[in-house]
């Protein structure tokens, strides 16, 4: 299996650029890469191992696009949740299911909100639904606005290297 | 597009843990008991439908490059011209209209903190709009992938 003229040194900036554009769907995708990269299939494996376990890499996997699958309706809202009650909420609310993103932002001079969480959902009035069951269940007597989005202009993923 | 039980199936068990395997498509038929081959036509087909974007990882932001959301108020009669200029920027992955005064909202993201400062220059000399820069502080949410 291990071709002794290739060598298995992967070059790991090579590599991660191929695993944020995409593997191709065939049945040997690691095998694909490891010829690009002149090196062993094995050693792609390995590699790909490795940032998952140095904590680079937080999913590897299928990344799906929600406005396709027909979850069109995408809010993000923003809540002002004071400095010293943040991280308890964040961790309650990232735990919900509806809640795809939960992330901490500064506030601004004209900007007030500090939590950020979305949610995807096939209709805006379930959408809706779900956040007023997640603020009565958690208590989020904060402010807070709902920002639906009305245009996807680009998704795609994020690129590092 | 509409998804079949299989393509349900197929979508959930392979967003998280992709088999590190060299047949990984054949983890999968095992697991599912959906033949290896079909799994990598339908695959392909839900791609070409663009309902999966890709096969690949997700990187953390912060370990594996530098990234901030940003906002722009924009006039209305602005929108689609600013948009566009946005969107044409290599450096910008996700760019989105949303209902608020600040009605456009894009992630950069660069291998540093230098490049995305720079294309934040960019835009400010570019665009003379009341401007957000959001970069995250924490992050809390493991992503698990979208359960369907």
């Amino acid at each position: 299996m291990i071709d002794p003229h290739s060598h298995n040194e992967v070059n790991e900036q090579q590599l991660r650029q191929i695993l944020q554009e995409g593997l191709p769907l065939v049945a040997r995708p690691y095998q694909h890469i490891a010829q690009q990269l002149s090196t062993t299939e094995h050693a792609v494996i390995e590699k790909i191992a490795e940032l998952k376990q140095r904590g680079l890499i937080k999913r590897f996997g299928l990344v799906l696009h929600h406005h396709e699958l027909g979850y069109t309706a995408n809010c993000m809202v923003v809540w002002n949740i004071p400095d010293q009650n943040i991280e308890q909420i964040a961790q309650q609310l990232s735990q919900e299911p509806p809640v795809t993103l939960c992330y901490q932002r500064p506030r601004r001079a004209n900007w007030p909100f500090n939590l950020f969480c979305m949610i995807h959902g096939k209709e805006r009035a379930q959408v809706q639904a779900q956040i007023e069951a997640l603020i009565k269940k958690h208590r989020l007597d904060y402010p807070y606005e709902l920002l639906f989005s009305t245009r996807q202009f680009k998704q795609r993923g994020a690129r590092y290297v | 597009m509409e998804l079949s039980h299989l393509d349900r199936q197929l979508l959930n068990a392979a967003q998280k843990n992709f088999p590190l395997h060299p047949q990984p498509f054949k983890v999968l038929s095992d697991q599912l008991g959906i033949a290896e081959q079909e799994i990598i036509e339908r695959l392909n087909i839900l791609q070409q439908n663009k309902a999966i974007s890709r096969l690949g990882a997700v990187f953390d932001h912060q370990r594996a490059g530098a990234s901030t959301l940003v906002a722009l108020a924009v006039p209305e009669q602005d929108i689609d011209a600013v948009a566009e200029a946005i969107t044409a920027l290599d450096e910008v992955n996700h760019n989105y209209q949303r209902e608020h005064t600040f009605n456009l909202w894009f992630v950069v993201n660069a291998s540093d903190q230098n490049v995305v400062d720079q294309v934040l220059e960019h835009i400010t000399e570019r665009f003379d709009y009341p401007i957000l820069d959001l970069p995250m502080v924490k992050n809390y949410h493991i992503d698990l992938g979208f359960p369907l």
